[in-house]
């Protein structure tokens, strides 16, 4: 007869063999249309540029070295990629301050939906989604149109005595950070309702009953139970801004060049696929790099219910 | 027993939330007065009329590519949603075990590479498929949209999964329940709003995609996004709105729908 | 779904909008006629009532599929597996698909509606004799400027290059670098496509500078520009032309330093599995009334000759398609830069939106 140590290993390697089985799909679907053709990617930015597009099959590392480095035009001297430095962390405060920003809006909401009653909240739910079921880019020109000089909202202000004279919004970083809201809304409330549905609110009558305020009770005992669906949200916000280009572009004015942009002039324009393939990947491993990170060290405390 | 202490209530938070509404809903209303301009423009009002939306049903490419975003989104979210909630059952609520990271990281991989790398990337790959096989249907339209979604089903699904503790699914086991009979009759019924949300995020996300599609369609495969791209540098007719109004109009009937059938069940 | 084409969309129809009419039903019962035809082209740039002539003319199924940039289609060609047989090229970019071997050789100098083709059209430099392609449509790069706000002279690159104080701070610039950089060379009194580091480098610190003044680097919308968020932008003709029609005091100017034309072209592709059916295309888009109705579409010109009586008044004489005497010659086809030449480009062109 096997001893219960036995019977307790195997169940439990019998349960990561299941957890590998119901993971298959998700793997191989992801692997033949996401990460799989991605392996191209890896050896295009190890080539050198074709003449007019695509690449020549001639190995180089010019791609991977213009990445960070880069030959003055002028004067020959080389150099630290400034260029490329500046879009790329001009990138990373845009998606940062877009998932803070969502975060402010979005967790409000999220709470709000989530403590309607149970037959409304599906409702609720779709109202926050409907304005998604058009396109983004339409939806961009709409907004452009609410925060236009002659558009409703200067005409509100204007006529409400607010202000004297329309105010210039269009094209400036507000303009940015209200249609970056507007458009990733979604992508920070779902997640966060999704995990505060099932808050337990006996938990907050005990924060009430000890005396706590309803900030004291907000920090210490809501956001904790709804860490998971704050990191979700985060992340979803957070990455597909990284890439952003057509908010930057329709409502900020697009005088700056976003990581998007640049990317995609490597693949069209500037006819250096190689370039493009390399700061793509560069892009994906510093991602990837802190999203591991922040499994280990951040979320993993809330791993501990299994 | 009454409370007259809401502890649900935190203040601020309704009106930030209703703020969030208009703000979702300002523009789409301009949007929609506009499907109704008699002018050319989509801001500059010229008198009230029905041309547009003439002009998109007897438009047949914008008919097709409504028709066929629609299928794409709906079979995409639907693939992706199915195989993240399994996903997210298989990684979360676990003692960590070798590869749970990884594949963590995995799944979330569609997420961090810029969409127009992963178009190119599918464009080379496909093309070879297609040659090879002859076959150029909407599978691979499908299976790009799929591989991308998961990541947007998956993450809400999995945030829903940790809030859940493993009491209730470890009480009906312990009652002697069947692992399916559990999963149905007590995790699924809990995963509900996670499922839901993670599905309407892969279908919309899915809608709004335009440049993995430009790459990788074939022939005839325009989606309204990519039509709508052929515009953006020439010139944008209301057309655009009249068809959003369409879909926000089906939209909207279906949630009514599908609001009443909830309610009468209940 | 391996269902042919035609009849994929005759079901997806029948099945999907029940409602639709018997008469609708009857236009595309006979759509699956003889062939087919799969043209590759320009989002929003094919008048479907030229479609539709074709199609009834000889029998034929046709599927438009679009695109958005020339680099988007030759990167798909070159892949290969698309199934196209058109596809519509700008100049700039002919020379690569032919020397990349993309293109059939159809000798469209050999068929009949030849004989339309404006003689200005004939011997372009991208395709000398047209071995491979006919004209689609052309038009220039220029500037659109609101003449309320600025009364001065619009023809020159100066507006967006050099200012004047009353348009400062309400420039649009549209993000294509090719034109830009074509228009900011010839200001700076080079040659397009040039590799002189000197003239560059002028180039450069002139965008650099003039940067500060624009507001936006952007599509120029007509909205924008009608509602004055914009007081002038760099904007291609057609799309000026249209602005006048939603406001009269938008001018359209083609600067005298030199501007560029481009000019679409359709060609075969070599891979092509229609090849009659798209020769008797690129034969039918060179008979006059049907260039018209492409330009009547896309409001650009089309240089088939005798084409103008088929069109609307307001274009035949439209300042933005033709343009005045003295300023006829001054402008240039957009070339295919070298690619040494087109890297210094693409560094020029980041650096000034780092």
């Amino acid at each position: 007869m096997a001893s219960a140590a036995e019977i307790a290993e195997k169940a439990e390697r019998d349960d990561i063999r299941n957890r590998w089985l119901l993971t298959t799909p998700a793997i191989a679907i992801i692997f033949l249309a996401g990460i799989g053709p991605l392996l191209v990617v890896v050896l295009y930015s190890f080539l050198t540029p074709g003449p007019y597009g695509d690449v020549k099959w001639e190995f180089s590392t010019g791609a991977w070295v213009g990445v960070f480095l880069q030959r003055d035009i002028f004067e020959g001297t080389l150099g630290i990629a400034d260029a490329h430095l500046s879009i790329f962390l001009r990138s990373v405060w845009l998606s940062f301050a877009t998932t803070i920003l969502t975060l402010i809006f979005g967790f409000p909401t999220a709470y709000f939906i989530a403590t309607r009653s149970e037959k409304t909240q599906a409702l609720w739910l779709f109202l926050i989604t409907i304005p998604f079921w058009t396109n983004l880019l339409i939806r961009t020109f709409a907004v452009q149109e609410v925060i236009r000089n002659e558009g409703l909202l200067n005409s509100f202000l204007v006529w409400s005595g607010i202000v004297s004279a329309p105010v210039q919004i269009l094209y400036t970083d507000w303009a940015i950070a209200l249609g970056m809201i507007y458009v990733y809304l979604p992508l920070m409330v779902l997640p966060l309702y999704a995990s505060m549905e099932k808050l337990d609110f006996r938990l907050v009558e005990a924060g009430y009953d000890l005396y706590a305020t309803r900030f004291k009770v907000l920090t210490r005992i809501v956001i904790p139970l709804v860490k998971p669906g704050v990191i979700a949200g985060s992340i979803l916000v957070f990455i597909p801004s990284l890439g952003a280009y057509v908010t930057p572009r329709v409502l900020g004015g697009g005088k700056q060049m976003m990581l998007g942009n640049l990317i995609e002039l490597q693949f069209g324009a500037g006819r250096n696929w190689p370039l493009g393939a390399a700061l793509a990947l560069t892009l994906t491993v510093i991602v990837t790099v802190a999203l591991l990170f922040y499994v280990r060290y951040v979320a993993a405390p809330e791993r501990r219910n299994g | 027993m009454a409370r007259t202490f809401a502890i649900k209530r935190q203040p601020g938070f309704a009106t930030i939330a209703m703020i969030c509404i208009a703000l979702l809903y300002i523009p789409i209303f301009t949007l929609v007065v506009y499907a109704f301009n008699e002018g050319n423009s989509v801001a500059i009002w010229k008198g009230f009329s029905l041309r547009w939306f003439h002009a998109a049903w007897n438009n047949d490419k914008v008919v097709d590519a409504s028709i066929r975003s629609v299928r794409i989104a709906s079979v995409a979210a639907l693939i992706a949603t199915v195989a993240a909630t399994m996903a997210a059952l298989a990684t979360t609520r676990t003692k960590p075990y070798r590869g749970l990271t990884f594949k963590y990281a995995f799944i979330n991989q569609p997420l961090m590479i810029p969409e127009i790398v992963t178009a190119v990337a599918l464009l080379i790959v496909f093309a070879r498929v297609k040659v090879a096989t002859g076959y150029s249907g909407l599978g691979y339209l499908i299976a790009a949209h799929t591989a991308f979604c998961i990541p947007f089903a998956y993450l809400p699904i999995r945030a829903r999964l940790e809030s859940m503790d493993l009491t209730l699914e470890t009480a009906a086991a312990d009652l002697y329940a069947k692992p399916w009979k559990v999963f149905t009759r007590v995790t699924l019924p809990l995963l509900w709003p996670g499922i839901i949300a993670g599905l309407m995020l892969a279908f919309v996300i899915s809608l709004d995609d335009v440049v993995i599609t430009e790459f990788v369609k074939s022939g005839g495969q325009d989606t309204l996004p990519t039509y709508m791209l052929g515009q953006l540098r020439r010139v944008v007719t209301p057309e655009m709105n009249a068809i959003s109004t369409v879909f926000l109009a089906i939209s909207i009937l279906i949630v009514t729908v599908f609001f009443f059938i909830s309610r009468r069940r209940t | 779904m391996t269902i042919q084409k035609g009849k994929e969309a005759t079901m997806k129809r029948s099945t999907t909008i029940a409602a639709i009419s018997a008469a609708l039903l009857a236009t595309t019962g006979l759509a699956r006629a003889d062939g087919e035809l799969n043209i590759f082209n320009w989002g929003n740039y094919t008048a479907p009532e030229m479609i539709k002539k074709f199609e009834e003319t000889y029998k034929v199924k046709v599927t438009v599929t679009d695109y958005d940039s020339n680099d988007t289609a030759i990167g798909k060609i070159r892949q290969g597996g698309h199934g196209y047989d058109i596809v519509v090229p700008s100049a700039s970019y002919v020379p690569i698909w032919i020397s990349e071997g993309l293109l059939l050789e159809s000798n469209p100098n050999q068929m009949e509606n030849f004989k339309n083709v404006d003689p200005k059209w004939v011997d372009v430099p991208f395709d000398p004799g047209r071995k491979y392609t006919v004209p689609w449509q052309w038009g220039t790069t220029g500037v659109s400027v609101d003449t309320s706000v600025y009364s001065g002279d619009i023809n020159t690159a100066a507006i967006f290059l050099d200012p004047p104080a009353e348009l400062a701070g309400k420039i649009n610039v549209v993000p294509e670098m090719a034109d830009i950089m074509h228009l900011a060379i010839k200001y700076m009194g080079g040659e397009p496509c040039t590799g002189d580091l000197e003239v560059l480098k002028k180039v450069r610190d002139k965008l650099v500078e003039a940067k500060t003044k624009w507001i936006s680097m952007n599509y120029g919308n007509i909205e924008a520009m009608a509602k004055g968020d914009y007081a002038a932008t760099v904007n291609w003709n057609g799309a000026s032309m249209r602005m006048r029609l939603e406001k009269a005091s938008i001018h359209y100017g083609y600067p005298k330093d030199g501007y560029p034309i481009w000019m679409d072209n359709a060609a075969i592709l070599k891979d092509a599995k229609n090849v009659d059916n798209a020769k008797l295309f690129l034969n039918f888009i060179m008979d006059p009334e049907n260039a018209a109705m492409i330009s009547g579409f896309a409001k650009y010109a089309n240089g088939i000759a005798g084409s103008e009586k088929f069109m609307p008044a307001e274009m035949t004489t439209a300042p933005e398609i033709v343009p005045p005497a003295e300023l006829a010659d001054k402008g240039q086809f957009m070339l295919t830069c070298a690619p040494e030449v087109q890297e210094i480009y693409t560094k020029i062109w980041t650096e000034i939106q780092k």
